[in-house]
């Protein structure tokens, strides 16, 4: 077929640029809102998510991570004794206020790990080893918030509920979703920072032997362990992203935003498709009263609405890859996985398609003997 | 001798837009055959572009039978019209109707690829019909660089793309000046002649009737007149005599 779509496309060049900057602007938007609820998403459960724990086990109905109930920390060695357990750890997530060196307050949410251990360590270290957690009054902080915590190197000074403590290293790119920033320290520390009885926990971590069924092992628990409840790492994670995300309404509040983007794409993109249609609508008529069937004229226009998408697609994801690389120097972070990538490019093609469907409609009723007036 | 088209009792009573209500044709009979030139002629509004819309169907009558090389079309559904006109007409309009982002070649090779003629041979036949109509030349130029004539030329070698046995061509020298009018009606000419293709020509253009062997005087959706060209039997028979003269009989 002579290259009629692309050459109609790129013979107004004004007109193209319109059309693509419409879905470049969808295509952008919906990156930044979508981004961001995935950086929101993973970026409530990412304590959980990095915990390399198979069980989280807290309070009865706990309804996300930082608001477990402090249990007694004999029911440790409960779970140990499980058949199943391979490992077994205590852990504390809870909020307290943090004083930086210059005397200012902010909240913090305390992340107590054993420090001997494996399950629960801070990820992403800088500066610092995990070891330097097992002296007495020594935290890790994310580089991120330095200048809200008000500390800029190890060996900095600042004070959680009254305890004078030092800074022993710092983790990049781990942020809390909250305006809390993670505190991590070891877990006797914490129960100290978090005003926890010193018998007490709010987790239990535990890793599974290679090769246990996790149900069977989570049903074994929850009837050896009294006055908890058993999580698998991924329905613990999956139960505070939703909460965070959605009874929250932080989540509704960007997902719409989001569709809000698909919606001014949509029409911006229907609307130039539909005037470069228009532009060349004795041209199909031409088209049909030579004998072009309906069929050949909406290839062309959907060849036309294909190549706007994959240009549209391009140019966006350019954009797009620069905003989400300036977002991870900031406080929230945008998130393209490969499958929102991906996912994107479908609705861009679904996009430029619906809005072709459009035109198709009205050529569709175009009279041939239009090309006989004048 | 079979008729290449056929119309009896047309009528076109128009049912909506402006000319709602308007009766274009009204009784028309009508035989155009292979190998002739017919004009069809008559004031601005006697039913002149309908009656070729309808003979090229893309416009349906009112009432009455329109038969294109023995073909009853008038009964045809929508959907098997386009490929009629595929395999029996070519059109050329007044305002030529190229699509001006493609080449001259390409705008011959859209009708080749129309037909199911693509990639190489539909180049070499493009040109072939480039060259038909003199423009070989013109093959890669664009219709804004194109004058009317070469234009008109152009529409005419993509109306030859299909082969058609019709050509149907509504005022093809209208945006024309006098040498270039000339030039696309002898063409025609010789197309209705060298290939046997019925041409009817709707115009207004008196220079065009020394090319004619039918003139159809059309008024208020009426056949009025229906005559042989004595201008274009005396021409076919002056460039005969010449003919006959140059062989030394």
């Amino acid at each position: 077929m002579p290259p009629l779509a692309r050459r109609n496309l790129f013979h107004d060049r004004i007109r193209l640029a319109v059309t693509l900057t419409g879905i470049v602007f969808a295509i952008v938007l919906i990156v930044v809102q979508l981004g961001l609820f995935i950086g929101f998403s993973s970026t409530t459960s990412n304590l959980i998510d990095n915990s390399d724990a198979d069980l989280w086990i807290g309070s009865h109905k706990v309804p996300y991570i930082e608001q477990g109930a402090p249990f007694s920390e004999r029911k440790l060695y409960t779970v140990l004794a499980t058949p199943g357990v391979a490992q077994a750890e205590k852990f504390i997530a809870r909020f307290a206020p943090w004083q930086s060196p210059d005397g200012r307050r902010e909240g913090s949410l305390i992340v107590g790990f054993n420090p001997y251990g494996t399950l629960g360590r801070p990820w992403n270290i800088v500066e610092g080893r995990v070891e330097d957690l097992q002296s007495a009054d020594t935290v890790f902080v994310d580089e991120l918030y330095r200048k809200k915590l008000g500390v800029w190197r190890v060996g900095d000074i600042a004070e959680i509920n009254g305890y004078r403590l030092r800074v022993a290293g710092f983790t990049r790119g781990i942020r809390s979703f909250t305006t809390s920033p993670y505190i991590f320290a070891s877990f006797k520390n914490a129960q100290n920072y978090a005003n926890i009885a010193v018998d007490q926990t709010t987790y239990i971590l535990v890793r599974a032997v290679p090769g246990t069924d996790l149900e069977e092992l989570r049903r074994r628990l929850s009837e050896r362990v009294a006055d908890v409840d058993v999580y698998t790492t991924a329905e613990f994670s999956r139960k505070t992203r939703f909460y965070w995300m959605f009874t929250t309404g932080a989540g509704i509040a960007v997902l719409l935003a989001a569709m809000l983007g698909l919606v001014v794409g949509v029409v911006v993109v229907t609307q130039t498709i539909y005037a470069t249609t228009m532009d060349h609508l004795r041209e199909f008529g031409t088209l049909k009263a030579m004998g072009a069937s309906n069929r050949y004229i909406y290839r062309i226009i959907i060849q036309q609405a294909l190549i706007s998408a994959v240009l549209g697609y391009a140019l966006g994801m350019v954009v797009s890859l620069f905003v989400v690389r300036a977002s991870r120097e900031g406080g929230a972070a945008i998130l393209l996985p490969a499958s929102l990538a991906a996912g994107l490019f479908a609705l861009t093609v679904a996009m430029c398609i619906g809005a072709a469907m459009v035109s198709i409609n009205k050529v569709t009723r175009i009279d041939p003997a239009m090309v006989f007036k004048g | 001798m079979r008729t290449a088209i056929e119309v009896r009792k047309l009528q076109k009573v128009y049912s909506e837009g402006r000319a709602a209500g308007v009766r274009a044709l009204d009784g028309v009979d009508l035989d155009v055959f292979p190998g002739e030139v017919m004009l069809l002629m008559g004031p601005s509004g006697s039913g002149k572009t309908t009656l070729l819309s309808v003979m090229g169907c893309i416009l349906r009558p009112t009432s009455g039978n329109v038969r294109i090389r023995g073909r009853e079309v008038t009964s045809l559904a929508e959907s098997e019209l386009p490929r009629l006109r595929l395999e029996n007409i070519g059109f050329i309009f007044q305002g030529f109707n190229l699509f001006p982002t493609l080449t001259a070649g390409e705008n011959v090779e859209v009708a080749l690829d129309l037909k199911g003629v693509r990639g190489t041979q539909a180049r070499r036949r493009a040109g072939e019909l480039l060259e038909l109509v003199g423009l070989s030349e013109k093959r890669n130029t664009f219709p804004a660089d194109l004058s009317g004539g070469q234009k008109q030329r152009v529409a005419i070698a993509r109306a030859l793309a299909g082969e058609p046995h019709i050509i149907l061509a509504d005022e093809p020298t209208a945006a024309l000046d006098s040498t270039s009018g000339r030039n696309v009606i002898e063409k025609m000419r010789e197309l209705a002649r060298q290939q046997g293709r019925a041409v009817v020509i709707v115009t207004h253009d008196n220079r065009t009737l020394e090319f004619a062997d039918r003139i159809v005087h059309i008024e208020d959706g009426q056949i009025r007149e229906d005559s042989v060209s004595l201008m274009g039997n005396a021409a076919r028979n002056l460039t005969a005599a010449a003919e006959l003269a140059a062989c030394g009989i």
